[in-house]
């Protein structure tokens, strides 16, 4: 009877020899997420920056010079256009204008009848503007919903674990969550709303791996009392190996069509998405995991008298 | 844990049976919905604007012209209280909260506060008073405050936006626009959803407008040409454009108010052809518009609207019977505008769309058909994923998920959820979260099958063992979306809705709905080995 596997089901492989490569790796991609951030930057959209974006479907092949020239000429300072699913559609990008929240109107809606004008037959598919005051609030709450979610995953691990568990998976999250907001640097990703989402929804993926993995460890911690620690742990991660490559190879499917029909507005999320289903399946096993480790095991196993005097191997190398 | 009473089952089927019927009138056509109980017609999915086109509004209350306007009052009021009251002064300054009142001779500084007092407004308490007026007047030397206090103002800013939503929904409603949202917003907000709407133009340029009417003599004694106005009057910018003057004098005394319009439409005029506005007063407007026309005939009277003079007709006979006529230069659309304006009522502060969303029509009209289209390859895709690694098991799974996305829909519906473009997204997210419980189940009841177990013993300890991690894992994501649905805003919202409902259904479906499949299977076909 034929059955995919995506792991042999007797692998055995030594995750913690890689544990500080894999930490070390791990740190540095973080630190260098962090340079990006403050340098170049995150490309903000109009949810965080206020400003204007127009879509519009010309009714032939549009001509990118013209519309830039034509424009241009409202000066309403940069002009960022862009071809995206046909030639026929452009994303018309404009900063935000000076003056109060009221001037977004006025400029989109000066483009629109400059469209309108120029080349007739234009239609405007989607228009947003939004003003200071409202992208600021917006900024405000998507920090504040991230932030409240890093603490609520840290009191609920906090509860259901061990303290250990609960250190190992929020240090995890931070590493994920900068490398996410790197991921958006590099790519020049619109970082929106959607980007809030999207970190979001890897974080709570990134938990529940660690939930299964954790879960795992602690069934083991029960049933060999007098494993080392790190055969423990090696051997919790292959046993749920098949389990976390089979979900993230779930979810992915479930996710590649979002990246390639998604338009717009989804395409960048599932791109995203893909991204830290990869971040979060490999930091469940070579962060989540090791952290775990140095924390130590003599601390883990206090409440189980019948360790207390087995001869146990110090955990550091 | 293998083990399910009759009536469970018929349980676990009836609630499935009762979703799937449920979520059907999401995928009936129009013709077939309209031969349907309304009840049942009804349980469909909000689309959300991104999906079905339309625009988002969000207004904002200017409040500072709301309490600037108050503290102009109070200017006004105060001359008028001190000069009856024979109390000299050298100056009444408006500040930002109030006004300053230097007196000529300080020793009437008690008369100028007691003077004052009537200036105050009652807020709160009810038929037996208890309530706080809205001033603090002090004196201080020479120098009388009249502050208003921070409950006054918020009372204000309450009542301007209440209004305010009002006036709104009733300009909207003359647009004929099918089923908006207005809702208020934070404290000085506004939200306005127009489904449908594609050129949100005519619409914010109708919410734009105070549309403050008032009816004023012309000052002929004062040349507008010269820019300067006299005491009492002020020089107003006239709409007419070249036609006449560009400006006007008029005197700043209200003889009859927009408020008391009773009804406007848009007419020809039948010699001219030109497009006017018929009004006409309630009875209190009728008599003070009888009285000044009676008094005032042969001399021009200026319709003001927002500070501009929209036409300023020269009286010819006294106006008795409360109906009347603006020509002024209008186009259809105009005449249409205005007359909606009147008829709706006046704004009691400025309002400015501080944010817009658009969507066209056709493009919600891709967005669904490019979510559709996801959907379904994102379920194929885990569907052969899951048959390929689990057989049989596999398929169960897969019909788990049908039903999960069937039942994710029936609540929706029931509910009337709205389904936004992110919310597709959650569906198909969902798909991948809640086959994990079956991966782990699967995976466990190979595990204990590989240790020796039988085939129920390994089934028994697959379930039980996996369910407290399966708890777990999607307790953690329904948190995260609580989060993101307080936080989130607009499309995102749908987001958070959709996963925690494909989350929550999941732990039925993946969970109770696959073990009685299983179960089943095993009852009838007695394997000798599990097919995983």
């Amino acid at each position: 009877m034929f059955r995919l596997r995506l792991v042999p089901d007797n692998t055995n492989i030594q995750f913690m020899r890689g544990r500080y490569a894999g930490l070390i790796l791990s740190a540095l991609l973080s630190l260098a997420s962090i340079a990006l951030f403050f340098y170049p930057g995150l490309n903000y959209g109009i949810d965080f920056r206020g400003g204007i974006v127009i879509e519009a479907r010309t009714p032939q092949a549009a001509d990118f010079a013209s519309l830039r020239h034509t424009l241009g000429q409202l000066n309403m300072g940069q002009v960022a256009l862009q071809e995206f699913g046909s030639p026929q559609d452009v994303l018309i990008r404009l900063e935000r204008q000076p003056g109060d929240d009221a001037a977004q109107q006025v400029a989109a809606d000066k483009v629109r009848a400059t469209l309108a004008k120029e080349i007739p037959g234009t239609t405007v598919r989607r228009v947003e503007a939004v003003g200071a005051s409202v992208s600021g609030e917006l900024f405000y709450n998507g920090m504040l919903s991230l932030g409240l979610a890093m603490v609520a995953m840290l009191v609920y691990i906090w509860f259901r674990f061990e303290w250990q568990f609960g250190f190992g998976a929020v240090v995890t999250l931070l590493l994920d969550v900068t490398k996410i907001v790197g991921f958006y640097a590099i790519t020049g990703l619109q970082f929106n709303l959607t980007a809030i989402a999207a970190i979001l929804t890897i974080m709570g993926y990134s938990i529940n791996d660690k939930v299964v993995v954790y879960d795992r460890m602690r069934e083991n911690l029960r049933i060999y009392k007098k494993m080392p620690l790190r055969e423990l742990i090696d051997r919790s991660i292959n046993e749920t190996l098949n389990r976390t490559l089979g979900t993230s190879m779930c979810t992915l499917l479930s996710i590649i069509p979002l990246a390639i029909f998604g338009g717009e507005a989804l395409q960048d999320f599932g791109i995203v998405l893909i991204f830290g289903i990869f971040l979060a399946t490999s930091s469940s096993i070579f962060i989540a995991a090791p952290i775990l480790l140095f924390l130590g095991e003599n601390r883990l196993r206090r409440g189980a008298p019948a360790a207390e005097g087995a001869q146990q191997p110090a955990p550091t190398p | 844990m293998l083990y399910f009473p009759r009536w469970k089952t018929y349980l676990i089927i009836a609630v499935c049976v009762l979703g799937t019927i449920l979520s059907l009138p999401n995928f009936l056509s129009r013709e077939t919905l309209a031969a349907l109980p309304d009840w049942y017609a009804g349980t469909r999915v909000n689309l959300g604007l991104d999906l079905r086109g339309g625009s988002h509004l969000l207004l904002e209350v200017d409040m500072n012209a709301v309490i600037h306007d108050r503290v102009e009052g109070l200017v006004d009021s105060a001359r008028t209280q001190l000069r009856t009251a024979n109390i000299g002064y050298t100056a009444i300054n408006a500040g930002d909260r109030g006004i300053t009142v230097q007196l000529r001779d300080p020793a009437q500084a008690d008369d100028a506060v007691k003077a004052l007092r009537p200036l105050a407004n009652t807020i709160g308490g009810g038929a037996l008073g208890g309530g706080q007026p809205d001033l603090d007047i002090r004196a201080n030397g020479g120098t009388v405050t009249a502050t208003l206090s921070e409950v006054a103002m918020r009372d204000r800013a309450t009542q301007a936006i209440e209004q305010s939503i009002e006036i709104v929904r009733r300009r909207i409603d003359e647009t004929g626009v099918n089923e908006p949202i207005i809702a208020r917003q934070g404290n000085d907000r506004i939200l306005v959803q127009l489904p449908g709407v594609e050129d949100p133009d005519r619409i914010k340029r109708l919410l734009g407008t105070t549309a403050k009417m008032t009816f004023r003599l012309v000052d002929m004694n004062a040349d507008p040409t010269t820019g300067r106005a006299p005491p009492g009057s002020e020089v107003l910018p006239s709409t007419e454009g070249g036609r006449n003057q560009q400006s006007y004098v008029v005197r700043k005394k209200v003889e009859v108010d927009g408020a008391n319009l009773k009804n406007a439409t848009a007419g020809t005029n039948p010699q001219t052809g030109e497009w006017v506005v018929n009004f006409e007063f309630d009875s209190v407007g009728a008599r003070r518009f009888a009285d000044v026309t009676r008094a005032n005939v042969s001399r021009p009277f200026a319709i003001v609207l927002d500070n501009k003079v929209i036409s300023a007709p020269v009286i010819r006979e006294p106006i008795t019977g409360g109906r009347g006529q603006i020509s002024g230069s209008f186009t259809a659309a105009g005449a249409n505008d205005l007359a909606v304006l009147l008829r709706a009522g006046a704004l009691p502060a400025p309002l400015k769309v501080i944010e817009e969303r658009t969507v066209g029509p056709d493009l919600g009209a891709d967005s669904i058909r490019a979510g559709l289209m996801s959907v379904t390859v994102g379920f194929v895709l885990v569907c052969a994923y899951m048959l390929a690694a689990y057989g049989l098991f596999g398929a169960f799974a897969c019909f788990a998920l049908l039903i999960n996305i069937v039942l994710t829909l029936a609540a929706l519906s029931m509910l009337h959820a709205t389904l936004t473009l992110p919310g597709i997204a959650g569906i198909l997210l969902s798909l991948g979260l809640s086959v994990d419980a079956n991966i782990l189940i699967n995976e466990r009841i190979r595990e204990e099958t590989k240790k020796g177990r039988g085939v129920f013993g390994a089934m028994e300890a697959g379930f039980s063992r996996a369910y407290s991690t399966i708890v777990d894992s999607n307790l953690t994501t329904v948190i995260k979306m609580a989060l993101l649905f307080i936080f989130g805003t607009g499309a995102i919202k749908g987001f958070a809705v959709t996963i925690t409902f494909g989350i929550l259904i999941s732990m039925f479906t993946a969970t109770v709905l696959v073990r009685l499949m299983m179960v089943s299977w095993l009852r009838q076909s007695r394997p000798a080995a599990l097919p995983v």
